[in-house]
């Protein structure tokens, strides 16, 4: 083998390695069949309590964190008549650039409330910078099943508190009778 | 601590000791606190109660010193130094450094910590000492104490009382300070909180200094709560624009738009205070703001290019020429009154042109050329301070100049009845100065001054023994912008202050008034309080102007009321009009009549105002904040500031001014750098000056009716504090004020409303009694409800009549 001709040789690692196991991926076709590691850092992600309202309390402690600079806050107060979340503050203006952002994960650690938290979703492209300024509905994490979407009272009876300390478990039908949602949907 | 003069050096010189602060020695003043000794090596102690302007009362305890010779740690902000004496503070003390951990750890057991929703994180002593000093965990693992989330202590004040770290800087301030003490520590140990000591509101016009000296995050204002973090802000030194008082405040901004105002430290004027309008009236600037030029086209106003604006603009005044006039108003800047000043003379060729958009008069304005334009700041605030009597004249400081009255609060705090009043109404804030009052009906007040001269006597007052003290060295009068409003007052007060030697200052209420009358914006004066009428001064200002001293008007013009009739007569061709609100004019028809007569108006406005909808050329304009400049205290102090809104391209008045002189082909400065130079270049006036008027003392003719004093609150409906609710939430209520005797012969029943009607109309409102000349009500000039000018029809010293109103 050592005496064949250079360009042969060459052609010798072409023919092996058709005969090993395929590590390339196929994106987009497959790529359900290989989602990323649980702790990837991907797009972040404002969290609810259980009962709808929003973690987030405006506290700015993500972007004072951020080295990239990539964090918009600002907070505002919530009103017996629009209230998003529990206590007296909530992140009325919320955007990250993910121009920006390179996914350190350091706002993460700085949230007080675990409001926000990063999700596995890596696909950030877009055509315009604009596009890629995300704003607090791109952020938001959906409302699921037995939560309500505020503006919306605390659960009766209870102070941010009891939010705190983990004791909503979830909407209950007075929280609905008091947002607009909840009238427009009875 | 600064010392100027070398026989202050000597005398601080003689009374020094020597201290030791760390093992290293320092000669300090005798009298020091420790802490300050620490603070001149560089050395800081941790400290929450302490602040240099309040008295100590050591009741943090964050300060723990090691004293040599002491059993226990001292508080370094109460231990007054002594010779020889060896102090360690936590740099070198271990027990020093441990008590201060001990006393940290103690003052966090109640804190709730939820700095993420505290205004004060970010910039909190306590977040900042506690890690500097502090231990890194809590030993405590019981319920921290709670109260229900914040409570208002005023409409603009909020109170969280479980972070509040008791160390009464607040309270402290309210009594001391401000002098309204209705902040208190209630309860004791692990309850002591802040309160209102009644269930009434925390009222006072220096309330917001309690939020920005409160170490914590206890006391936040309603229209800063939640609206920044310190990390978003950018702050620029500024000067406030509301009063002639001339706080240097901090203006931070966050994205384009204002977000607060802080009071800057300035020992020489506002020490470390400022008044709530200056501190929260700021919204306005953001509020119905013109945007583009308008001109009037078939008598509508239309948008239209600045080209288009400023070529119409310019030829209508150009046509004009030395028929226009000019009401330039009593915000501007120096720079842009001194625009005002010099398009007049230099490019129309008039010289009526006034600033006062106010009661104003002849005597006046011979008065302010006479002894005030263009003159050093002699009578100082410092001055104010030392002086062994100070009088006032026309002018309530608490609402017309309040840092004013805080120095004067502060030198009676030391000496007593320093400041005599001239007022018909003994009022609040005469008391918190410990003012002795002298009682003088709307229009008296000149005859008070005279008999003051003559020495005659006055209730219980001598007045010879006021003269007398009058003529001490650095004795001072203070006479108010409303001395025009009376016929030979201000005449009376000059010829006191010449006969006494006192010194004499005038204290106007607009910012720009004393900046406008330095800059030559009154008919008669040129910059730098040159007369007009004069040759020389006349060619020095066309040489600065490069000009003909031949094209400048020779005789003086028309002002104030005069200036307005003729104008209301058709008599005016054009007028160029700055920032003015009818309703400020003791004939507020007048004025409007003055503009609906006139055929060509351009005006420079900054908001869309009654003016702006009657002229035919509308040029937008900057606000305070979108422009450089300088404001003159009423000491006659330059203020000089920088812009904070760089973003806005919005042009000064000036600028304006200069662009419409150029299209005429007269070039003249229009930035801010170039105006300053050529004022400076000008200087002030050595030459003759006009002399002082001698206007008498009007005679007190008895009257059938009742004659109205008034003045304006510092809060009213003035219109640069439009936008901001919390703020006129805290203003004093809208009440007539009437001495008992007046009121039971009128025939009004306590608690009821009361009818005040003039020769236009009649204002209905609640009264109080108070300590006051008879036969007189007070009302407020401008507030919610009580216009004055407007809804009266009567100017103040004039008669009006009361009838029961109803009641409340
Ligand atoms: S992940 Fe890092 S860079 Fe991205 S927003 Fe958070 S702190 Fe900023
Ligand atoms: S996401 Fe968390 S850290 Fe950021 S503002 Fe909201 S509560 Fe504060
Ligand atoms: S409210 Fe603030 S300033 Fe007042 S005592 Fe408490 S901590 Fe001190
Ligand atoms: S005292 Fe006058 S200058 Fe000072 S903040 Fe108040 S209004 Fe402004
Ligand atoms: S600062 Fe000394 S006891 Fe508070």
């Amino acid at each position: 083998m050592a005496d064949l001709p250079q360009p042969v040789r060459g052609f010798g690692v072409t023919f092996r390695t058709m005969f090993k196991r395929v590590v390339t991926e196929q994106y987009p076709e497959d790529k359900d069949k290989y989602p990323p590691k649980p702790r990837f850092h991907g797009r972040h992600q404002l969290n609810r309590w259980p009962d709808g309202l929003e973690k987030c309390v405006g506290c700015e402690l993500c972007a004072w964190a951020c080295p990239a600079d990539a964090i918009f806050v600002e907070g505002a107060d919530n009103t017996d008549e629009a209230r998003f979340s529990p206590g007296e503050r909530y992140g009325r203006v919320y955007q990250i650039n993910y121009l920006r952002c390179i996914f350190c994960g350091l706002c993460i650690e700085a949230c007080p409330t675990r409001a926000l938290t990063m999700t596995n979703e890596f696909e950030l492209a877009d055509a315009s910078r604009a596009d890629l300024i995300y704003e607090k509905q791109d952020l938001l994490a959906p409302v699921l099943p037995g939560m309500l979407a505020p503006p919306h009272p605390m659960a009766p009876g209870t102070t941010e508190r009891d939010y705190y300390a983990n004791r909503i478990k979830g909407a209950v039908p007075d929280q609905a009778a008091g947002s607009p949602a909840g009238q427009e949907g009875s | 601590m600064t010392i100027t003069s070398n026989t202050g050096a000597e005398v601080a010189k003689a009374e020094t000791i020597a201290v030791t602060v760390d093992g290293v020695g320092i000669e300090v003043p005798k009298g020091t606190l420790a802490i300050r000794a620490a603070e001149l090596l560089g050395i800081e102690i941790p400290r929450f109660c302490d602040h240099p302007l309040l008295d100590p009362v050591a009741a943090c305890r964050a300060c723990l010193i090691e004293v040599e010779g002491m059993p226990k740690p001292q508080p370094a902000c109460a231990q007054v130094l002594s010779d020889g004496m060896q102090i360690r503070t936590q740099q070198s003390s271990p027990v020093a450094r441990e008590a201060q951990e001990g006393v940290m750890e103690f003052l966090l057991l109640n804190h709730p910590l939820d700095c993420p929703v505290c205004d004060k994180g970010g910039e909190c002593p306590l977040q900042n000492q506690a890690m500097q000093v502090g231990r890194p965990t809590s030993r405590f693992e019981e319920d921290k104490r709670t109260f229900p989330k914040p409570i208002s202590v005023s409409a603009q004040i909020l109170l969280d009382r479980e972070r509040c770290v008791s160390c009464a800087r607040c309270t402290r301030f309210a009594e001391q300070i401000a002098g309204d003490p209705m902040l208190e520590l209630l309860e004791r140990g692990a309850k002591q909180q802040v309160g209102t000591a009644t269930d009434e509101p925390f009222d006072s016009y220096f309330s917001g200094n309690t939020v920005q000296i409160c170490p914590v995050g206890a006391l936040t204002s309603a229209a800063y709560r939640f609206r920044s973090r310190p990390f978003d802000l950018v702050s620029v030194p500024t000067t406030c624009e509301h009063c002639a008082s001339g706080c240097s405040l901090r203006t931070d901004s966050r994205r384009g738009t204002i977000t607060r105002r802080l009071a800057w430290e300035d020992p020489a004027v506002n020490e470390d205070w400022n008044c709530d309008k200056g501190r929260f009236a700021f919204t306005y600037m953001a509020q119905g703001r013109i945007t583009t030029p308008m001109v009037r086209e078939d008598g509508a106003l239309r948008p239209a290019s600045w080209p288009e604006a400023i070529a119409i603009a310019a030829r209508g005044l150009a046509q004009a020429g030395s028929g226009a006039g000019v009401l330039a108003g009593g915000r501007l800047t120096m720079e842009d009154a001194y625009g005002y000043a010099r398009f007049a003379r230099a490019v129309l060729g008039t010289d009526d042109i006034d600033f006062r958009a106010r009661q104003s008069s002849d005597e006046e304005a011979q008065f302010l050329a006479a002894r005030i334009a263009g003159t050093p700041a002699t009578v100082t605030y410092e001055a104010l301070e030392r002086a062994p009597i100070v009088l006032l004249v026309s002018l309530e400081p608490e609402d017309e100049s309040p840092i004013i009255f805080l120095r004067l609060r502060k030198a009676s705090r030391r000496r007593p009845a320093t400041v005599v009043a001239i007022s018909p109404v003994r009022t609040r804030g005469m008391d918190k100065m410990a003012a002795t009052w002298l009682p003088a009906a709307p229009g008296a007040e000149a005859g008070v001054l005279d008999e003051i001269m003559s020495g005659g006597s006055l209730a219980e007052t001598s007045m010879a023994e006021l003269r007398d003290r009058l003529q001490a060295p650095g004795a001072v009068i203070l006479v108010g912008e409303r001395a025009a409003d009376v016929p030979g007052l201000l005449s009376a007060v000059a010829r006191l202050a010449d006969a006494t030697g006192a010194g004499l200052a005038w204290v106007p209420r607009r910012a720009g008034e004393r900046g406008a009358l330095d800059a030559g914006a009154l008919a008669g004066l040129l910059p730098g309080g040159r007369p007009l009428t004069d040759a020389d001064a006349r060619d020095a200002v066309a040489r600065a102007w490069g000009i003909d001293a031949g094209s400048l008007p020779t005789a003086a013009g028309r002002h104030g009321t005069p200036l307005l009739q003729a104008a209301s007569r058709g008599e005016v061709a054009a007028l160029l009009v700055g920032g003015i609100e009818f309703a400020d004019f003791p004939d507020p028809s007048l004025a409007r009549a003055a503009v609906t007569a006139t055929a060509f108006v351009v005006s420079l406005e900054q908001r869309h105002t009654e003016v702006t909808e009657l002229a035919d050329v509308v040029l937008p304009v900057a606000v305070v904040a979108e422009k450089a400049g300088t404001f003159l205290t009423w000491e006659g102090r330059p203020r000089p500031f920088g812009q904070v809104l760089r973003e806005d391209l919005a042009m000064s008045d000036a600028g304006v001014l200069s662009m419409i002189a150029a299209e005429l082909g007269q070039p003249s400065p229009g930035d801010v750098p170039a105006l300053r130079r050529e004022l400076g270049s000008l200087g002030p006036w050595s030459g003759a000056r006009a002399t002082t008027p001698g206007v008498p003392a009007q005679a007190i003719t008895a009257r059938a009716g009742i004659t109205l004093a008034s003045w304006r609150l510092l809060l009213d409906s003035g219109a640069m504090q439009e936008g901001e609710p919390h703020l006129a939430a805290t203003a004093r209520p809208t009440v007539a004020r009437l001495s008992e005797a007046t009121a039971s012969h009128a025939g009004l029943a306590p608690a009821a409303l009361v009818t005040v009607s003039g020769p236009r109309g009649s204002v209905t409102l609640p009264w109080e009694p108070a300590e006051m000349v008879d036969d007189v009500v007070w009302l407020p000039l401008r507030s919610p409800g009580c216009g004055v000018f407007a809804d009266l029809g009567q100017v103040v010293g004039g008669e009006v009549a009361i009838t029961p109103g109803g009641a409340a």
